[in-house]
């Protein structure tokens, strides 16, 4: 027993794989797209963590100019702190107030600012999350530890097409003397998508 | 199409038809009525696009808000001010 091999790991590929394979083959063959372009998409979305989504945040809440630019103009914002988005989709950046909660879904299929935040988390990839986000938003941020009061209006967001929506969330109290490296811990994915506030700072 | 001018602040009603082919309206839009919030601007067509097309003209993009309330009716639990904000291509919308 001891000198057998461990199980080779060998999995069988999903029926999704190798979907998703044989379509990357024809696509290549094809001519439609290239593998150093479809190599150079994954490094690109790789390359960008929520850590830069935060820091844009960050920035919003120290600076109000750079925030109203954000929200009126957000790659050109996003742009000049040193992140140039690609030609493919639009950003667009929604504001959490005392008022207004934003959660963001894309219901057809995994529309995500991955520009700032990098690839989207598995659920928000899930049948379950794309359906019960539009039609239970409540449950669904109680369930991620939010109960959000009644007063407060529900903004759901659909990006169903060309505009990736980040959500600027809600600066904590008591942070007024922190800088901007400080409160960007504060800043978590799921603060920026909308089913989480940000963290107050006691509990970073 | 492409002149129907649609404006921040319009009512406007999704267009309930069903099409065989790739789209971006969501089922549970059609039919529905809301308002015009924003136009994001001119985007490539992606019901061409999706299928080899060059996705031109480009249409129309509208932020359309709807009540909650008035897509799933009591199934919603939520709060009568909650909405949802759904980005349509001009074409999939008439006014009301």
């Amino acid at each position: 027993m001891s000198d057998e091999h461990p199980p080779l790991i060998h999995a069988e590929r999903s029926r999704r794989a190798t979907r998703i394979l044989a379509i990357r083959q024809l696509l290549v063959e094809k001519g439609v797209v290239t593998t150093d372009e479809l190599d150079d998409i994954i490094v690109r979305a790789r390359a960008r963590t929520p850590a830069d989504g935060a820091k844009v945040v960050a920035r919003a809440w120290l600076d109000e100019a750079f925030r109203e630019r954000l929200l009126t103009d957000a790659r050109a914002a996003v742009g000049d702190l040193g992140y140039p988005l690609s030609h493919d989709a639009e950003l667009a950046v929604v504001e959490n107030t005392a008022d207004v909660h934003h959660l963001v879904v894309c219901t057809l299929c995994s529309c995500y600012p991955s520009s700032l935040l990098g690839p989207p988390p598995d659920w928000y990839k899930s049948f379950a999350y794309r359906q019960r986000a539009v039609i239970e938003p409540r449950a669904v941020l109680r369930e991620f530890g939010l109960e959000l009061a009644d007063d407060v209006r529900l903004r759901v967001v659909d990006s169903t097409a060309d505009i990736r929506y980040l959500v600027l969330p809600r600066r904590p109290a008591g942070t007024e003397d922190l800088g901007e490296d400080a409160l960007a811990e504060l800043v978590t994915r799921d603060s920026m998508i909308g089913v989480a506030e940000a963290r107050s700072r006691d509990r970073v | 199409m492409g002149t129907l001018g649609f404006r921040a602040g319009d009512p406007v009603m999704v267009r309930a038809t069903e099409v065989g082919h790739h789209h971006r309206t969501p089922w549970f839009v059609k039919g529905k009525q809301g308002k015009v919030r924003l136009v994001h601007g001119e985007f490539f067509n992606p019901e061409s696009r999706a299928h080899g097309g060059d996705g031109l003209p480009k249409r129309r993009l509208c932020q359309v808000e709807f009540q909650q309330r008035d897509i799933w009716g009591a199934l919603y639990r939520g709060s009568a001010n909650d909405v949802l904000l759904v980005d349509l291509f001009e074409h999939w919308l008439e006014r009301p």
